[in-house]
């Protein structure tokens, strides 16, 4: 009888992460990341993954001691978790993809600090189940992972004229340099947040035709 | 001298930690709606990267050649934990001091600024002193940059803005053209 409820459940703490609360262009958690290594499609798609993998095995830990961990201390015990989890990351990477590692820098390291991981632990995984914290650790970063995407790929068309290293266009395309510079980080999620509060918004105005 | 310099002038201007490495920046974004409140985080941000450059600088000299793989959790574990004595040491010395400061200095110590500036210093090699105006330089920057949006910010209250760029769409596009006025800067350093 319980069974096909905490599927249910369960896929629905997986699909919100995909898009209702989607960590970068709902929540706005984790910006640091977001911004600082999407200039590449490449480089965001390493970062997505590599804080799939903190997140996920982050969230299974947590969620699987959750009984055990000291309320006081359990922010601590937390970014010990996290910590250890990215220190692996950081290896790997470094161990199989040395040219990635090298353009990705610190901020491999400091997936640490990103907001969205300790924010999941605290808010979900450490009140719930594994099998629900594990939905949830994966919507989430799938969200992540496909919103850095985006912002990669907008960023490396319009900045370098290419995706994933592939040129698109011909060579009369004047590159936007901008793009892959800072700036165009802030930009990008500027008008990406503007083009998603635009759909709301007309959305909310059908619902209220209709109304 | 020069050297250190132009050290904190790279990391106030040139390589601004919000403007250009986008560290610290759920602050930039979340807290930057007044400027006092603004001015103060600047200043607790500095306070705080300076315990940082000395704790990273003796972990990373005297405990990390032992084992590199603790770099992280001792980097994290260390800041917090300090943070948190000299919070409690300045509550009962100055409660002044803390009534400025307050609630920022335990926001703060998890903020990416600081684990940041731990990482570059420790990368780059800085020595302690070299280190102290690095953090220095990297906290006058966020500062800074806080301290414009806060103003900009102000501003834009008083306008009249169509609802749908209203938000954090509004403070990202304000943020980004801070950003391009910040890359003039880098004309700094040929300029030498």
């Amino acid at each position: 009888m319980n069974q096909p409820q905490t599927i249910n459940q369960s896929a629905e703490e997986f699909l919100k992460g995909l898009w209702k609360e989607n960590p970068v262009f709902v929540a706005v958690l984790g910006m640091c990341p977001t911004l600082a290594v999407t200039n590449t499609a490449i480089n965001s798609l390493a970062m997505g993954l590599a804080t799939t993998f903190v997140l996920v095995f982050s969230s299974l830990l947590v969620s699987s001691f959750r009984k055990l961990i000291p309320k006081q201390v359990r922010i601590t015990a937390f970014i010990i978790i996290i910590a250890t989890f990215v220190t692996v990351v950081d290896f790997v990477l470094a161990a199989t993809v040395p040219q990635i590692h090298k353009e990705l820098g610190a901020f491999i390291a400091l997936i640490v600090v990103n907001c969205l991981i300790l924010g999941r632990q605290e808010a979900f995984s450490s009140k719930h189940p594994v099998g629900l914290a594990l939905a949830d650790a994966l919507g989430m970063s799938i969200g992540f992972t496909f919103a850095l995407l985006c912002i990669g790929s907008i960023r490396e068309i319009l900045g370098s004229g290419a995706l994933f290293n592939i040129p698109l266009f011909g060579d009369g395309f004047e590159p936007w340099v901008i793009m892959i510079l800072p700036p165009g980080g802030f930009f990008t999620l500027g008008f990406l947040l503007l083009f998603f509060n635009w759909l709301q918004q007309r959305r909310a105005k059908g619902v209220g035709h209709r109304a | 001298m020069d050297e250190l310099i132009w050290i904190f002038i790279s990391a106030l201007l040139i390589n601004n930690f919000t403007l250009t490495y986008f560290l610290g920046i759920c602050p930039f974004l979340g807290v930057s709606g007044r400027l006092d409140t603004a001015l103060r985080l600047g200043l607790a941000n500095i306070f705080v990267m300076l315990i940082t450059a000395v704790c990273s600088w003796a972990l990373n000299a005297y405990i990390l050649p032992y084992a590199p793989y603790l770099r992280l959790i001792s980097f994290i574990i260390v800041i917090a934990s300090t943070v948190q004595l000299v919070e409690m040491a300045i509550k009962k010395l100055s409660p002044e001091l803390f009534r400025a400061l307050g609630i920022f200095l335990p926001l703060i110590t998890t903020n990416c600024a600081i684990l940041g500036l731990a990482l570059f210093a420790t990368n780059k090699g800085y020595g302690l002193v070299e280190g102290l105006f690095y953090a220095l330089g990297a906290g006058g920057g966020v500062t800074l940059a806080l301290v414009l949006m806060a103003g900009i910010r102000e501003e834009t209250r008083l306008l009249d803005i169509p609802k749908v760029v209203e938000g954090t769409a509004l403070n990202l596009i304000i943020a980004g053209i801070l950003s391009m006025a910040f890359m003039g800067f880098a004309g700094l350093f040929s300029a030498s």
